[in-house]
C-alpha cells in the first residue's frame, strides 16, 4: 500500500490533488517539456533493450516505470549542482544533456567509463551498491568548503539501503550539514530481493532518524518528484542541510536484460502498477487542463523514434577499441608496470601503440 | 642547510604542516585526528592551526572516511585520510579497491584520485589484536594504487609531502614501532624521488631487501654480520608498488645473493615478488636463490609472543647464512 504521507499532485488519471505543503508551480510549456522527456527516454530505453536483445549490447538495466522519478528529479536541479548515478540512471543523465550514445557505451563493453562527468556535473555510474552515497556526501562537502551555493543529487535506489555505505553517507551528512539530497528511487525490487526483506520500516523515516527530514514522494507523478526534489535541492543550497526523498515507483522490467522476474514476482503486481504509468496521467492532464492537440504528441512520438534510430545507428558504429587503449588513465602518472604491458602488447602485435 | 633531529611522529606532523601551508586544497580527515590529535599524535596542533573545516574530526566509519575523500577529490581538494590502525582499514577496502583505484581510468581521466591513505602499519607496540598488520600486498596487488612505506624520519617528512602532491592515489605505509625513533631531517631537500629503494648500507657478500619497520632491523643484522666477518647490503624498497628495481638488480649482480625481509606472511607477498622479479632479471648473476625472511602463516599472534614472529637479527643472519652456503 502507498503511504498515505506520500506526496502526490497528480492521480494516476491525470486528477490534479492539493498538498498542504507542495503546489506544482509549472505552466503547460514546462508539463509538456516533461512529458516530452518522458516519451524519450521511455523509447530510447526501448531501443536499448532491443540492442541488447539483438547481440548489440552486452547488458541494458531498463529504466520503464522510474520515468517521472528521474525527469522530475533531474529537471529540479540546477546547472551547477552534481548528481551521483548507479546504473539505471538513463532520465538523470538525459537531463544532465549527456548524449544518448554515450549512455550506452558502458553497456556496448567499449569503455568503462562513457561520458565527461565534470562537463555534465554527472558522475560515472556506480556499480557497487552504496559507495556513490559517500562520494556525493564527499562532494557536498567540497561545496561547503568553496563556500558554493550548489548542491548534490545522490541516486540509490532501495537495494542500496541496506547497504553500510548508504548509512554511513546518512551519518556524514548528518554531522556536517551537507548540502546533499538523497534521492531514493524505491521500485520494490532489487534483482530478487523484495522490499519487505530490507526494510521493515518506510524507507523516508529512516531520515528522521539520523536527523534530517525524510519525504516520500509518488515516484509516478513527475509534477509531484520534481517540486519535492527542487525544494528539497534549494534548501540545501542555502545551508538548509540533507534531505532525504523516496520516489515510492516500481520496476516494471527487468532488473536487467540478464534477469527473469517471472520467477520471483506475479504478474497482478505489475499489473496494478501498470494503472500508475508515469506518461498517461500527464497525458491525460495536458490534453483535459491544456487542450493539448493530438498532433503535440505525434510530433513527440516522431522525434523519440527518430532519436532511438540515431541511437541505433551511433551504437552500431561502436567498434572494438584498441586493446592498447587499456593502459590509458590507468594512472594519472607514469607507471613502469603500464609501460611493461603497454611494451609487451605492442611487441606482439596486438596494437600498433598509441601516442598517450 | 638546516638538518634538524626529531622523530618520524613528529616528521610526519611537520611534513602535514608544510603541506597544508603550501596547498589551500589539502585537508585531513580520520578519527580523533584534531583535538587529540590522532591516537599517535602525528596531527598534533594541526586542527588548531588550520582550522576544523581542513582538519576534520571524522564520524567512526572508515568507509566514509575514504568514501568522502573521494567526492572531495572530484571537487577537487588532495585528501589525507588517516586510518587509525592496519587493522581498521578493512571497513574502506571496497571504497580504496573498487573506487579510488579506478576512477580515474573510469572516468576516462577526467577525476583526479590524488588522495594519500595513510596506514600505521606493522607490529612491535605490544598492541592487541588488529593493531600490529601487515597488509601492504592486498593494495600493492590492485592496479590503480601505489604503495609506498617511509622507514626514517628523513623519509617520512619528505614522502607524505611527495605523495600528497602526486596525482595517483597513495596508500601511505607507516611502521608504527618506529614512531618514537629519531633521526635527523633536512628541510631543505629530499634525499631522493617518492618512487625509490633506497641503498641503506653498501655491503658485498649478500643483499637484505626490506622495508618500514624492516629497515633497521636489517640494519642491525648487518652490524652483526660485519663484526662476524660477512657483508651485508641493504636495500629499503620504500616504494612497495610499484617496485623501483632497478638498484635491487645492480646490487644482486654484484653480490650474488639476497633475502628479502618483511612482518606480512610470504604467500603471495611483496618479497614473493621481489624474488620473482630478481630471479628473472639477475638469473645469471645469482649464486643462491632468493630466501623470504617473514611472518609466519597464522593471524598475528598475541604481543606477548610477537617478537616470535616479526623478523628477527638471528632469522636474517639464519637465512645469510643459507644462501651463503648454497655454493660452497
Amino acid at each position: 500500500m502507498i503511504d498515505e504521507e506520500l506526496v502526490q499532485l497528480l492521480t494516476p488519471e491525470g486528477e490534479r490533488v492539493s498538498h498542504p505543503d507542495y503546489t506544482s508551480t509549472l505552466n503547460s510549456e514546462e508539463i509538456f517539456a516533461l512529458y516530452r522527456d518522458m516519451v524519450i527516454i521511455r523509447r530510447l530505453c526501448n531501443e536499448a533493450t532491443s540492442l541488447q536483445r539483438q547481440g548489440q549490447l552486452a547488458l541494458w538495466a531498463p529504466l520503464q516505470g522510474q520515468e517521472a522519478a528521474q525527469i522530475g528529479a533531474g529537471r529540479a536541479m540546477a546547472p551547477m549542482d552534481f548528481s551521483f548515478p548507479t546504473y539505471r540512471e538513463h532520465g538523470i543523465a538525459w537531463c544532465r544533456g549527456i548524449a544518448p550514445e554515450d549512455m550506452l557505451r558502458i553497456f556496448r563493453a567499449v569503455t568503462t567509463g562513457g561520458w565527461d562527468p565534470q562537463k555534465y556535473r554527472h558522475a560515472v555510474p556506480t556499480v557497487v551498491l552504496g559507495n556513490q552515497a559517500l562520494h556525493a556526501v564527499g562532494y557536498a562537502m567540497g561545496i561547503q568548503r568553496d563556500g558554493a551555493e550548489e548542491a548534490v543529487l545522490a541516486l540509490f535506489g532501495d537495494g542500496a539501503s541496506s547497504q553500510g555505505d548508504t548509512l554511513e553517507s546518512f551519518v556524514w551528512a548528518a554531522a556536517f550539514n551537507a548540502p546533499v539530497v538523497f534521492f531514493c528511487q524505491n521500485n520494490q525490487w532489487g534483482i530478487s530481493t523484495p522490499s519487505s526483506l530490507q526494510f521493515k520500516v518506510p524507507l523516508y523515516r529512516r531520515a528522521e532518524g539520523f536527523g534530517f527530514p525524510g519525504i516520500r514522494v509518488d515516484g509516478n507523478d513527475v509534477l509531484a518528484v520534481y517540486e519535492v526534489t527542487k525544494r528539497a535541492l534549494e534548501n540545501a543550497r542555502v545551508g538548509g542541510g540533507p534531505t532525504m526523498i523516496e520516489a515510492y515507483t516500481y520496476r516494471m522490467g527487468a532488473h536487467t536484460t540478464s534477469d527473469d522476474p517471472t520467477r520471483y514476482r506475479v504478474d497482478a503486481e505489475v499489473e496494478v502498477w501498470k494503472h500508475r504509468d508515469p506518461l498517461a496521467r500527464v497525458k491525460a492532464l495536458l490534453t483535459r487542463e491544456y487542450n493539448t492537440k493530438s498532433s503535440a504528441f505525434d510530433d513527440v512520438v516522431a522525434e523519440a523514434e527518430s532519436l532511438a534510430l540515431k541511437l541505433r545507428v551511433d551504437v552500431l558504429a561502436m567498434g572494438r577499441p584498441d586493446p592498447i587503449t587499456m593502459f590509458e588513465n590507468a594512472y594519472a602518472a607514469e607507471h613502469p608496470l603500464i609501460e611493461e604491458g603497454r611494451r609487451e602488447m605492442i611487441e606482439l602485435g596486438v596494437s600498433a601503440g598509441s601516442p598517450a | 642547510m638546516s638538518v634538524v633531529t626529531m622523530t618520524m611522529a613528529k616528521a610526519l606532523n611537520e611534513g602535514l604542516r608544510r603541506a597544508l601551508e603550501r596547498d589551500p586544497k589539502v585537508l585531513l580527515m580520520g578519527e580523533d585526528i584534531g583535538k587529540l590529535g590522532g591516537v599517535f599524535r602525528i596531527t598534533d596542533g594541526l586542527q588548531k592551526d588550520f582550522g576544523e573545516d581542513r582538519v576534520i574530526d571524522a564520524p567512526l566509519a572508515e568507509s566514509a572516511i575514504v568514501g568522502t575523500a573521494v567526492g572531495l577529490a572530484i571537487r577537487g581538494y588532495r585528501t589525507v585520510c588517516e586510518m587509525q590502525f592496519d587493522g581498521f582499514v578493512y571497513p574502506a577496502f571496497d571504497q580504496i579497491v573498487s573506487q579510488v583505484a579506478k576512477l580515474h581510468k573510469r572516468s576516462d581521466g577526467a577525476y583526479t584520485m590524488g588522495l594519500v591513505i595513510r596506514l600505521p602499519f606493522q607490529g612491535g607496540i605490544g598492541a592487541i589484536e588488529h593493531h600490529s598488520e601487515s597488509p601492504e600486498a592486498y593494495f600493492a596487488q590492485t592496479a590503480g594504487l601505489r604503495v609506498v612505506s617511509c622507514s626514517t624520519p628523513n623519509d617520512a617528512y619528505w614522502m607524505i609531502q611527495q605523495a600528497i602532491e602526486h596525482d595517483d592515489p597513495i596508500i601511505f605505509c607507516e611502521p608504527k614501532s618506529r614512531y618514537w625513533e629519531k633521526g635527523e631531517v633536512d628541510l631543505d631537500r629530499p634525499a631522493h624521488d617518492l618512487f625509490s629503494s633506497v641503498l641503506r648500507r653498501e655491503g658485498t657478500d649478500v643483499t637484505l631487501i626490506g622495508y618500514g619497520s624492516s629497515v633497521k632491523t636489517m640494519l642491525r643484522a648487518a652490524e652483526t654480520a660485519a663484526s662476524e666477518g660477512v657483508s651485508l647490503e641493504v636495500i629499503d624498497a620504500s616504494s612497495i608498488a610499484p617496485l623501483d628495481l632497478a638498484p635491487m638488480v645492480a646490487s644482486v649482480e654484484k653480490t650474488g645473493r639476497f633475502v628479502t625481509v618483511q612482518e606480512a606472511p610470504h604467500t603471495a607477498s611483496i618479497g614473493s615478488e621481489i624474488v620473482a622479479e630478481l630471479t628473472q632479471r639477475c638469473f645469471y648473476s645469482l649464486r643462491a636463490p632468493g630466501i623470504r625472511v617473514s611472518g609466519y602463516h597464522v593471524p598475528y599472534p598475541a604481543s606477548r609472543i610477537e617478537e616470535d614472529y616479526r623478523p628477527s637479527v638471528e632469522r636474517i643472519l639464519d637465512a645469510v647464512d643459507r644462501v651463503m652456503g648454497f655454493d660452497t
